[in-house]
């Protein structure tokens, strides 16, 4: 695009993006769909936070790769084509790996394509930055949602089943909490985080504040 | 004053707009074209590298699932049951499948068969292992299900729901039906071999397991069992 930013310049920023200021789960609140449906376990959270990460760069390279050539009018078709193929090839590469896997994800692997964060990076990031940006910014962004969605799955499986990453680790007199592996649970994990992380930004903004007003006086 | 500024706002509009390059349709549908070549390509590519290992992998659940309701199977030969017969497996075809499960001297251990029934949250799909020297069903597996975690699922970890079977599964030689029907009844009060004892808190799923294998069995076994001589041992493929 014409537009491009000149700004090619690759900080730490860049990356921790996505892992802290605009976290896509607890920051931007992206990607509902599959943080709450499959993050009933640690190892289900691992493989669609590692899964979506993969799509994410594939396809944030792709992007930036093609988006001179890309015409505005078509981009979002094209960007759409370009998603769809790598959740394709995740799909398949799934299923080569592990059928439990597969069937514990279900229909959230293909779902992907949905993922407003995936499109929402290609359209806002990839196309007007360099690939090599792209890549780091797409890998903070990818990490950060893994993150995220392995800190729903290890609560809601500790809780609620009583192990974490299958490994048994309380005695047979833990009675678990099922309603963490419930959706009602994912809602619940996801308001608590959310409560967490947002205490934590206010309290750093009211330091933050309070620091100036002592440089003032 | 105020028309002074529409104009220019009117004549800045105008002037931008011859501005931005107008992109000829050929180009989008090059463009186009161009991605879905190369999407297509990615596809089939990744599609030929994982099948052989998307089969093996499938090969695998199946043994694993036949080797857990017939124990002892070393092999294992495909069946489809067909107005009587025993064919081999077709493409496409939709007659009931069944595994015969063999131990290493290829001497027959028992019959493995799929079946289904409604449960709390769709449908509880199953394989069941059928002993013919005992007629009875040793045990189950759940293929594939949606059942409640912690509650549903206890059908598959629970060891007084697992001590139900073996299940009686005889066929009446004179009316050609099961002598029994197999039927999951109320916590506590199972009396005859041939019926399930409910687990407290997960009776509907507990009821679909008994469904599934009463629809299943009262169709394949009276068709089976007659059959049964020409799988003692095993044939080859």
């Amino acid at each position: 695009m014409m537009s491009r930013p000149k700004d090619n310049t690759i900080t730490m920023d860049t990356f921790t993006e996505g892992l802290w200021k605009d976290n896509p789960v607890f920051v931007m609140l992206l990607g509902m769909c599959p943080v709450l449906a499959v993050t009933n376990s640690a190892i289900n959270a691992l493989a669609m936070g590692l899964a979506t990460l993969f799509v994410l760069l594939a396809s944030s390279i792709m992007v930036s790769l093609l988006s001179k050539h890309i015409p505005k009018q078509v981009r979002i078709a094209t960007y759409i084509v370009i998603i769809a193929t790598f959740v394709t090839i995740v799909d398949y590469v799934i299923q080569a790996i592990s059928l439990d896997l597969y069937n514990a994800l279900g229909a959230f692997i293909q779902l992907i394509v949905a993922n407003c964060m995936i499109l929402g990076r290609a359209e806002a990031y990839a196309s007007k930055h360099r690939p090599l940006k792209s890549i780091v910014n797409g890998l903070g962004m990818g990490i950060g949602f893994t993150l995220a969605l392995l800190s729903l799955g290890v609560v809601r499986e500790i809780l609620g089943a009583g192990s974490l990453f299958g490994i048994q680790l309380f005695s047979d007199n833990f009675q678990p909490w099922v309603v963490m592996v419930l959706p009602a649970g994912g809602f619940l994990v996801l308001g608590a985080w959310l409560l967490l992380f947002d205490w934590i930004k206010e309290r750093q903004a009211l330091i933050e504040a309070n620091g100036g007003q002592t440089h003032a006086g | 004053m105020s028309e002074d500024v529409i104009e220019t706002i009117d004549k800045k509009a105008t002037e931008q707009l011859p501005e931005q390059p107008q992109t000829p349709s050929s180009h989008m549908i090059t463009v186009l074209t161009g991605i879905a070549m190369l999407s297509g390509f990615l596809v089939v590519l990744t599609a030929q590298i994982t099948a052989p290992m998307i089969a093996e992998n499938q090969r695998i659940a199946i043994e694993k699932a036949i080797q857990q309701v017939v124990p002892g199977t070393v092999s294992n030969r495909k069946y489809r049951l067909f107005e009587g017969q025993l064919l081999d497996i077709e493409k496409g075809s939709k007659d009931p499948v069944i595994y015969a499960g063999y131990n290493a001297n290829n001497e027959l251990l028992g019959i493995a068969a799929e079946g289904g029934a409604q449960g709390y949250a769709g449908m509880v799909n199953i394989l069941y292992g059928y002993d013919p020297k005992c007629e009875c069903i040793k045990g189950f597996k759940v293929l594939k299900m949606a059942e409640t975690p912690g509650l549903g699922d206890k059908i598959i970890t629970d060891d007084n729901f697992q001590a139900n079977f073996p299940v009686q599964a005889k066929i009446d030689m004179d009316t050609g039906k099961l002598a029994n029907p197999i039927i999951t009844v109320k916590h506590g009060s199972k009396k005859n071999d041939w019926e399930i004892d409910a687990i407290t808190g997960a009776t509907i799923t507990s009821r679909a397991v008994g469904r599934a294998l009463n629809d299943s069995a009262k169709k394949l076994l009276p068709e089976l069992v007659p059959l049964i001589h020409r799988l003692k041992t095993k044939q080859a493929e």
